[in-house]
């Protein structure tokens, strides 16, 4: 019999159709749509198998679990590991349950996270930092001591800040899928979980670099570039080399003239899709050693693209209108009016204009 | 009705001869010998038993939901990682007698078409471990294991597998982790273990107690279990008992039973102790809400509550609670619920696989906070706050340990809320070395 | 380092025992066999250390880092010497209502060391666990294999003396 099973399922996502094809998450239907509507993912990272459903980040309503079976589901779902049915229909940022679960999971994730930004070499370029911005309030209310750890040496490329670890364990997938021995894991457990070689040994091997990039916060940062800039003060370039070990395409970080980062090339998403090996991570720093390609394209969003624009195309609110719109009074005056108030209230126009914005008018 | 425990003190229970001659192995005899798979797991559907490692799911109908794709092995795992606070029923049941469950186990597996089954044990009970063990070779031995079992072309093995301490293997996809030698770490779902579970095979998990009914339902058939019990709580039930009773320990219940006669009665568990009032129960292991004993005896309707699925959770979370696996502990007004509400959420802190993190970080905190409540440093709005949180786990974690560390702290605050306050407001008399909250309309 | 390598290895009886274990599962799975060997080397050499856990990686062919993990997760895996007698109490709600707090006081008074600590004489370790699933038969503590129940002061000093020998 001929397969009449469609090819593709369509899926509603704060209102929005998209149609993808079986098998899709509803965080990757949700990026086909747009950064608009896609969920944020601390943990989860395409090109690692087996990653996500961990850090709640990505919570989502649905509403109708399929067309042929439209139930809500009654719990909020992780959109990055549940599959799409046909007619399901996914409430994301509409919906204040999800709204408030982000608001909870950017609470939790923060109570042991040290807030010290200002000294950290991921700040400008952390998952975390802008999901509790979108995502978070501005407040506390975690009194407790926050959880420390034992400083571990992993060698002499990476840096590991355990404090500041979210547990997305995506280091853990990397080594697993990308290297060829793990020599580090998650230790112990609840809480006091950590990611750790547990007897202090270097993780040491051609693509471990490669676990910098997969950390979504500062706790595995590259050593060589410690301390040395701010990644909105440094220019990323997009080059290429012709590597025996890896696809040679990177992003170089420039100070001035001077290499001072090479890190693999990430899409909008955060996401690498070409790991790099080590040695054009740490050993290849000079411009000599690389093909450049040209700036990389930053999003006008991030504040990485500060200071590298001659003229800033965000677009800014228009604080004018706002300011008029906040100051508005009804005047209240009983001189008479040239027509009758109830004239004017009676007419087409008048009504129309107030079902349409009724608060450009304090009176009704 | 005794199904379970009928025969568990006659001496020497524990060795194949006396099981045998008690009865023993005559249901795994019919079952290979006059039953196909299909009508077994019939049976066991007819008889309506629901999952007794707590949540209930009817066992039946979860064996009908295992794939059987061509050629890919299935595997039965039997859930003996028993360790929710207050219950102790598996441990009782398998180390006096443990043919029940190698009985059990081998009807079930048979009925699933599993040729290699598990029994997951606690690692902490590895005397039971070797009990078991020793029980497998004698069943072997008698030729109801291994291969070609009573010539019927059927060959099954067991293995006993050994956990490592830790709570959370008891859910299903970490015991199956933790099986596979890694980490207990839950697995997301779906897939569910029905599909994809043990090695990526289709795997069927079931508690200790709900196998070991299988050999009486194949015996005495589905229709005489389920004509047990009241609606759709079906047969009988172990209840472990412990906290402020005469009596402690494990009881075998038709379910329905009033739970007036369950904790008064000297049958089961002989009352609150002498000279002291029943102030709390927790009747389904340390998960499930906490009420007050007026609202264990007598439903909000004044109705009398029974010990069934239906009728503890009557009424919900605001004054219902849960069977759950039948850890039921028992709170005379000398208990002070803060101490033990902060006891339960050290404990779930400690269990908490520390994967995701609305569980990691919020059975911690709720720890923190609750310590410094009954520690005498807390603050009126530690109690919302802790509602709150509470709230924030519930339902957004991976696993159900999330809910089971929420649920109890609720629940306490929602029916003894002024113990909380008072705690916080007199921290200096509430400190004190065996100081409890007195408010007498509590007491029964 | 070669030399506490070989000073590491299983009794004739106990690597069989290993090795029967490993065969227990299905061909290509025998990490499951890591916990079973786990409790089988801690029962030798008293506890986890980086050589014992290195050893049984080499017995099951995985990389030393997945036993540090699984031993790290689990409770009953000890990390630190111990002593002759790992005493192992609960602390969990119903043990506590059962009159555990007194007991326990007693006892870590009676060996004079803290939780986590080893007696001076290196006789006894004392653990705090959570429930042992014996409630209704607590207070309890565990000693290896053996199940302590009802425990009450008096109890606790004959244990101890006897146990002292």
């Amino acid at each position: 019999m001929e397969n009449t099973a469609p090819q593709l399922f369509k899926v509603t996502i704060d209102g929005v159709e998209v149609e993808v094809p079986p098998g899709t998450t509803i965080l990757q239907a949700a990026r086909k749509i747009g950064p608009e509507v896609a969920p944020p993912a601390m943990c989860y990272y395409e090109p690692l198998k087996g990653s996500g459903g961990k850090c709640r980040a990505c919570l989502v309503k649905v509403s109708a679990g399929s067309a042929k079976d439209p139930r809500p589901m009654p719990k909020l779902v992780a959109s990055c590991i549940t599959p799409i049915q046909d007619g399901m229909v996914v409430e994301n940022y509409t919906n204040p349950q999800v709204v408030d679960a982000r608001k909870s999971v950017v609470e939790f994730l923060l109570i042991n996270h040290p807030l010290d930004c200002p000294i950290c070499d991921q700040a400008g370029e952390c998952h975390l930092q802008d999901f509790s911005y979108e995502h978070g309030v501005g407040t506390t209310r975690y009194e407790e001591d926050r959880r420390t750890f034992e400083k571990e040496d992993i060698g002499p490329y990476i840096q590991l800040h355990m404090t500041r670890c979210v547990l997305c364990y995506r280091c853990v997938y990397t080594a697993d899928q990308i290297t060829n021995k793990r020599v580090h894991g998650v230790m112990g457990r609840g809480d006091h979980a950590e990611i750790s070689t547990y007897i202090g040994q270097a993780i040491d091997n051609d693509f471990s670099g490669n676990v910098i990039d997969v950390c979504p916060v500062g706790a595995l940062t590259d050593k060589t570039y410690r301390f040395k800039n701010r990644v909105w003060f440094s220019k990323p370039v997009d080059a290429h080399c012709d590597c025996e070990k890896c696809s040679g395409k990177v992003q170089l970080w420039y100070r001035g003239d001077e290499v001072i980062r090479v890190t693999a090339r990430k899409n909008e998403w955060g996401e690498v899709k070409e790991f790099i090996c080590n040695t054009c991570r740490f050993e290849r720093k000079q411009t000599s050693d690389w093909t450049i390609e040209g700036p990389t394209k930053v999003s006008r969003a991030s504040v990485i693209s500060a200071n590298k624009y001659s003229k800033n195309l965000v677009k800014k609110p228009d604080f004018a209108l706002k300011l008029a719109e906040s100051q508005y009074k009804n005047i209240d005056d009983d001189r008479p009016y040239l027509h009758e108030m109830s004239e004017i209230q009676q007419s087409e126009d008048y009504k129309a204009l107030m079902a349409k914005d009724e608060k450009y008018f304090g009176h009704k | 009705m005794k199904i379970l425990t009928e025969h568990i003190n006659t001496p020497g229970i524990e060795t194949f001869d006396v099981y045998r001659k008690k009865g023993g192995y005559t249901a795994v005899e019919k079952v290979i010998k006059k039953m196909t798979p299909e009508e077994v797991v019939e049976e066991v559907k007819k008889s309506g038993v629901r999952g007794r490692g707590g949540a209930g799911f009817p066992m039946g109908m979860k064996w009908s939901f295992l794939a059987k794709p061509e050629g890919v092995p299935r595997y039965l795992v039997c859930n003996a990682d028993e360790s929710e606070p207050g219950t102790f029923k598996d441990h009782y049941l398998m180390k006096n007698i443990p043919h029940l469950l190698i009985e059990g186990m081998i009807i079930s597996s048979y009925a699933l078409g599993a040729n290699k089954s598990f029994i997951y044990v606690r690692g902490e009970l590895m005397y039971v471990i070797h009990i078991l063990e020793k029980a497998i070779e004698e069943a072997k031995a008698a030729g109801f294991l291994g291969k070609n079992i009573l010539g019927s072309g059927y060959d099954l093995e067991l293995v006993v597998q050994p956990g490592g301490g830790a709570y959370i293997c008891g859910e299903e996809t970490a015991l199956l982790e933790s099986l596979e030698g890694k980490r207990g770490n839950p697995r997301n779902k779906p897939p569910f273990p029905a599909v994809k579970g043990l090695y990526q095979c289709p795997t069927v998990v079931n508690n200790v107690e709900s196998i070991a009914t299988t050999s009486w339902i194949i015996n005495n058939g589905g229709e005489a279990y389920a004509a047990i019990g009241i609606g759709k709580s079906t047969g009988t039930k172990l209840i472990s008992a412990s906290g402020h009773i005469n009596k402690p320990g494990v009881y075998e219940i038709n379910l329905g039973v009033s739970c007036d006669e369950f904790l008064n009665s000297d049958e089961y568990c002989g009352g609150v102790r002498k000279g002291h009032y029943l102030k709390a129960v927790v009747a389904g292991g340390s998960s499930v809400p906490i009420v007050p004993g007026h609202l264990f005896l007598k439903t909000a309707n004044g109705e009398d509550r029974l010990m069934s699925y239906e009728s503890l959770s009557d009424g919900g979370f605001a004054t219902g609670t849960m069977l759950g696996s039948g850890g039921f502990i028992v709170f005379d007004e000398t208990a002070c619920i803060v101490r033990n509400t902060w006891n339960f959420a050290r404990f779930y802190e400690h269990e908490s696989c520390g994967q995701c993190s609305p569980c990691r970080e919020g059975t911690g905190w709720m720890q923190k906070v609750l310590n410094r409540i009954e520690h005498g440093k807390g603050s009126m709005h530690d109690i919302d706050l802790l509602v709150d949180i509470s709230k924030k786990i519930e339902g957004n974690t991976i696993c159900p340990l999330g809910d089971a560390a929420a649920w109890p702290v609720a629940s306490a605050i929602r029916h003894f809320r002024d113990e909380f306050e008072w705690h916080i407001k007199e921290p200096i008399a509430a400190t004190k070395p065996g100081a409890v909250y007195m408010k007498e309309s509590v007491l029964v | 380092m070669t030399e506490t390598k070989n000073t590491i290895t299983f009794t004739p009886e106990r690597l069989a025992k290993a090795k029967e274990m490993i065969a227990r599962y299905p061909e290509g799975k025998q990490k499951s066999a890591l916990m079973p060997i786990m409790h089988l080397a801690q029962e030798q050499f008293a506890w986890m250390s980086q050589e014992v856990m290195d050893y049984v990686a080499s017995l099951l062919d995985i990389t030393p880092v997945e036993v540090y993990e699984v031993a790290t997760f689990y409770t009953m895996f000890h990390l630190e010497p111990v002593g002759k007698h790992v005493i192992e109490y609960c602390r969990t709600g119903p043990c506590v209502l059962m009159g555990g707090e007194e007991v326990y006081a007693h006892l870590t008074q009676k060996l004079g060391v803290k939780k986590g600590q080893t007696t001076s004489d290196g006789l006894f370790t004392l653990k705090e666990v959570e429930c042992l699933a014996a409630c209704g038969w607590g207070p309890c503590f565990q000693i290896r294999e053996k199940y302590y129940m009802n425990l009450t002061n008096d109890k606790v000093d004959d244990i101890i003396r006897e146990l002292s020998r």
